[in-house]
């Protein structure tokens, strides 16, 4: 997942937790990097016409970046469904956060072609606990 | 949450070597299950070359495999047993509706591979860190793994063009 998904996946979160527009201060603690890259980014993003941003209030997604923020959050999903239900990761929110960059959407894909991930996903993932409030860690599989 | 692509330490290593592993054991089982699925008419009428191509990829995956499963081994891990994973395959599998889905199911296979193999290869390349297995091996043998399967992506696009 590149880094614009991950900042489109955090501004979805953000807005979910805030209720509202996500806010620089909470983004950099999601994405742990410096309020002002963050900044950066969402200049970038607002200029592609993925992000609107307002000056005190923050940044909310465009359809067109929710949509991509949607597909960005369900990839993630996959990667932490695979990492608690067929490696039995215990530790699986932590590696996903530490894999999100290296694995491919089109990696995911294949990935979920072994896994049950319920029809509302993404949105049963809480972004308070950063996982799906479905996910049953440990069924099947294992590698550790 | 990580920003970048780099892979810091033995333990992030292997775990997606590990990854590897599971989408070769995809790749290999989606190929036999692509085999059985078909009705024994449409079996016997599949071109000699399209059952060719799917026997070579479930062996080419089976090594494949084992190359990364040797380099686990160096780091003192385990791999998901290939039975475990062409049960889930099984659990989840829908025959494609001809060969034709066949066949572009066995490209997305070959490109999702491929594409694994080299982002695993940039995240390493970007990272300073030191390995528990020797660096110059590991890329070496991943950067065999990634020209087969890109060749791999060749050959079933060579195939589907021929059959256009």
């Amino acid at each position: 997942m590149n880094t614009a998904d991950q900042y489109l996946k955090a501004i979805y979160l953000a807005q979910r937790i805030e209720d509202g527009p996500a806010s620089t201060g909470t983004l950099a603690d999601i994405l742990e990097v410096s309020p002002a890259s963050v900044n950066e980014m969402v200049g970038k993003l607002e200029d592609r016409g993925l992000v609107d941003h307002e000056k005190y209030k923050g940044a909310s997604l465009t359809e067109e970046g929710l949509e991509r923020a949607h597909d960005a959050l369900q990839t993630y999903c996959i990667i932490e469904r695979f990492l608690a239900n067929v490696l039995e990761v215990e530790e699986f929110r932590e590696e996903a956060r530490a894999l999100e960059s290296v694995i491919d959407d089109t990696v995911a894909e294949r990935l979920d072609t072994i896994i049950d991930r319920p029809g509302e996903c993404p949105d049963c993932f809480d972004p308070e606990r950063d996982y799906c409030e479905r996910l049953e860690a440990g069924t099947d599989g294992g590698a550790d | 949450m990580s920003l970048g692509q780099r892979v810091s330490s033995d333990h992030q290593l292997t775990r997606l070597l590990q990854i590897g592993v599971v989408l070769e054991e995809v790749v290999e089982s989606r190929a036999a299950h692509h085999l059985d699925s078909l009705p024994p008419a449409e079996r016997d009428a599949l071109d000699e070359e399209v059952r060719e191509l799917l026997e070579e990829a479930a062996a080419e995956s089976a090594d494949h495999r084992e190359r990364l499963e040797a380099l686990i081994d160096e780091l003192d891990a385990d791999t998901v047993s290939y039975e475990e994973i062409n049960a889930l395959v099984d659990a989840r599998y829908g025959p494609p509706e001809d060969t034709d889905g066949v066949l572009y199911d066995q490209l997305a296979n070959e490109e999702t591979a491929y594409k694994f193999y080299d982002d695993l290869i940039e995240a390493i390349e970007a990272s300073e860190g030191e390995f528990a297995i020797d660096r110059d091996r590991l890329l070496e043998t991943l950067y065999d793994i990634r020209e087969e399967e890109k060749e791999g992506v060749e050959e079933v696009t060579e195939i589907m063009e021929r059959r256009a």
